[in-house]
């Protein structure tokens, strides 16, 4: 079999296991679980353009994900209906977005993050202390889950399968996005600004399309989020939510699409466990993000099979000893 | 007329205040290019630390330079030991920062709970003087004339040392300055360490006043990159215009406006983004 048809093969797999999740998973809680891991994942793929196709590190997404979350919230109690109030907030998101690109856009690099980080922390003062709009720190509460075409998306089993059809959705655009001429581009601005610049291609209007682009896809992870818990509140625009959407991101190694998918599992499976044993969720966040930094920058995966190997290699090369200096400098 | 006055002196104090803070996080941000995300969490535990030590009944003054000093060797450890090896990664240097605050600020919950501590004024710095037929609060005054001094001290250093011109020859250009015999990692070490240290000088001489409490650290931090994109990286005239500007902005937005106060706070810093993305003091770099 070659290499591809090995691939096929396994894509095919995966997408069997995903479908046929709630059948071999059983359990409505492991079923909810993996509905979170699908939302984040497609937060972390969107992000993903950015981090690592775009060069451009954000540290406001939860912002924008709370943007959408909100602004349906509000609609659906304004008494609007459900396809409504996902539209008018997948609107108000991409509006946000523009916004949010062309302050961001004005600084790359370190200014990048700082401006992101600054505004994301508006939205979280939004939702935190405008209180008569937002409801403050109470929240919004959703009473109801949509049901499109008539399937009801009230069990967890429902749910899941909608938040797997987006997800779908977001990694094939993703794919596309990726390998379309758009994607080469943006690669090209990430690394090499200036040659893009001279060779005539709009270095400001492609990275502005690449946010808008995640933006938007950050909005629909925050619908699905907002359905999913039927509850939204300031603390998901908090830096905390960020961190955790970039740790999902840089866990699984950046620039690939299988890693953001891979990080969103680690980490909603790791919260879920740590919450269960301490209460010190924040901690552990902090401690992964120094150890992943100090001992494996390249991502979480990648670095433990380095490590992994790495042991291995002292174990074996134990009798011998003296024969392997080169080692060291490494 | 004595609503708005009174408004005024808080907004100076806590300009005062902000200054000490952001200071430290321009001079990091503008020599050594790190984007310190733990500069809040330095502030929280430094007025934690001085809490601690003020409840063991030391002298309000010599508990705020202790708390400095720990910060300055904490801070000091962490850029020499873990940051040092990042040099020129952005990415991974926001995330080691981001990680430390993380820490930081779970530790702190965890050693000195969720409840908000409030240290009592210093006896000797109670009360209020009259000026004109109107009362100024001792203490607030005392912020502002602290910071004021700091302000000046950093000044002279920066400019009329030669500590000051060799951290200046890091900043325009570090392996030119490295090659004329500057060491500039210990620079490095030296103004992470200070700055370290004036957040948590700032975080004991504001505890009487803001209080201490969990959140504190990331609710400081913002104000701190406010400051520092309004007043230009690096700028100390910068940062020390831009400190007094949020903190009028602060007050009397919260006065005002109290549900939008905290929006009102980052315009002036949306304004210079898009008019003078450099900041109102910053040169613009070639």
């Amino acid at each position: 079999m070659s290499r591809q048809h090995l691939r096929n093969a396994a894509i095919a797999v995966a997408i069997a296991l995903l479908a046929t999740l709630p059948a071999w998973v059983g359990n409505a809680y492991y079923v909810n679980i993996a509905s979170q891991i699908l939302f984040w994942a497609i937060c972390a793929l969107a992000l993903n353009v950015l981090v690592g196709y775009a060069g451009l590190t954000s540290l406001g997404h939860a912002g924008l994900f709370a943007m959408a979350g909100y602004a349906a919230g509000l609609m659906l109690q304004a008494g609007h209906g459900h396809a409504f109030a996902i539209i008018s907030a997948l609107a108000v998101t991409l509006a946000s977005t523009a916004v949010f690109a062309v302050l961001a856009l004005r600084a790359t690099g370190i200014g990048f993050l700082m401006i992101t980080l600054a505004v994301g922390q508006i939205i979280w003062g939004i939702a935190y202390r405008w209180a008569s709009l937002t409801n403050g720190d109470n929240g919004i509460n959703v009473s109801t889950r949509p049901a499109p075409f008539g399937l009801s998306l009230a069990s967890a089993d429902g749910f899941y399968y909608a938040t797997l059809v987006v997800f779908l959705a977001a990694l094939a655009t993703m794919i596309v996005f990726v390998q379309s001429p758009f994607g080469a581009s943006l690669r090209g601005t990430r690394d090499q600004e200036r040659r893009m610049n001279a060779l005539g291609y709009n270095v400001w209007l492609i990275r502005f399309c690449a946010i808008l682009f995640s933006g938007v896809w950050t909005g629909v992870a925050g619908l699905l989020f907002v359905y999913y818990n039927q509850f939204i509140s300031p603390q998901v625009a908090a830096l905390t939510t960020s961190a955790e959407i970039l740790l999902m991101v840089i866990s699984g190694g950046t620039g690939t699409l299988l890693g953001p998918v891979v990080g969103a599992a680690i980490v909603v499976i790791m919260k879920n466990v740590v919450s269960a044993y301490i209460e010190r969720w924040n901690l552990v966040l902090g401690v992964i993000f120094v150890v992943i930094i100090t001992f494996m920058p390249e991502g979480l995966v990648p670095g433990t099979v380095r490590l992994c190997r790495y042991g291995w290699h002292k174990l074996a090369s134990r009798g011998s000893r003296y024969t392997k200096i080169g080692d060291r400098a490494l | 007329m004595i609503l708005w006055l009174t408004l005024a002196v808080n907004s100076i104090a806590l300009g005062g205040l902000l200054f000490l803070l952001s200071a430290g996080f321009s001079l990091i941000f503008g020599l050594m290019r790190i984007p310190n995300l733990m500069h809040g969490s330095f502030f929280m535990l430094g007025a934690y630390f001085g809490v601690t030590f003020l409840s063991k009944g030391m002298n309000f003054w010599v508990a705020a330079l202790l708390s400095g000093a720990a910060m300055a060797i904490i801070g000091g450890l962490i850029e020499r030991f873990l940051l040092r090896r990042l040099e020129g990664q952005v990415l991974p240097q926001v995330l080691l920062t981001l990680g430390f605050a993380f820490i930081i600020g779970d530790i702190c919950l965890m050693a000195w709970t969720g409840d908000p501590w409030q240290p009592a004024t210093p006896d000797h710095l109670r009360g209020a003087v009259q000026v004109a037929g109107l009362f100024f609060p001792v203490f607030r005054l005392v912020i502002v004339g602290v910071a004021v001094i700091i302000a000046i001290a950093l000044w002279l250093m920066v400019d009329w040392t030669r500590l000051g011109a060799m951290i200046r020859a890091g900043v325009d250009d570090a392996p030119i300055a490295r090659v004329v015999g500057i060491k500039v990692s210990q620079l490095f070490t030296l103004i992470f360490a200070l700055g370290a240290a004036l957040a948590a000088f700032a975080g004991v001489i504001g505890a009487p006043y803001l209080s201490v409490y969990p959140g504190l650290d990331f609710e400081m931090l913002p104000l701190a990159l406010i400051v520092v994109i309004l007043g230009g990286t690096g700028s100390l005239l910068g940062a020390l215009v831009g400190s007094f500007l949020i903190g009028f902005l602060y007050n009397f937005g919260q006065a005002m406006f109290p549900d939008l106060a905290y929006v009102i706070l980052f315009l002036p810093m949306l304004l210079v983004l898009v008019l003078r993305p450099q900041g109102l003091f910053g040169r613009v770099v070639s």
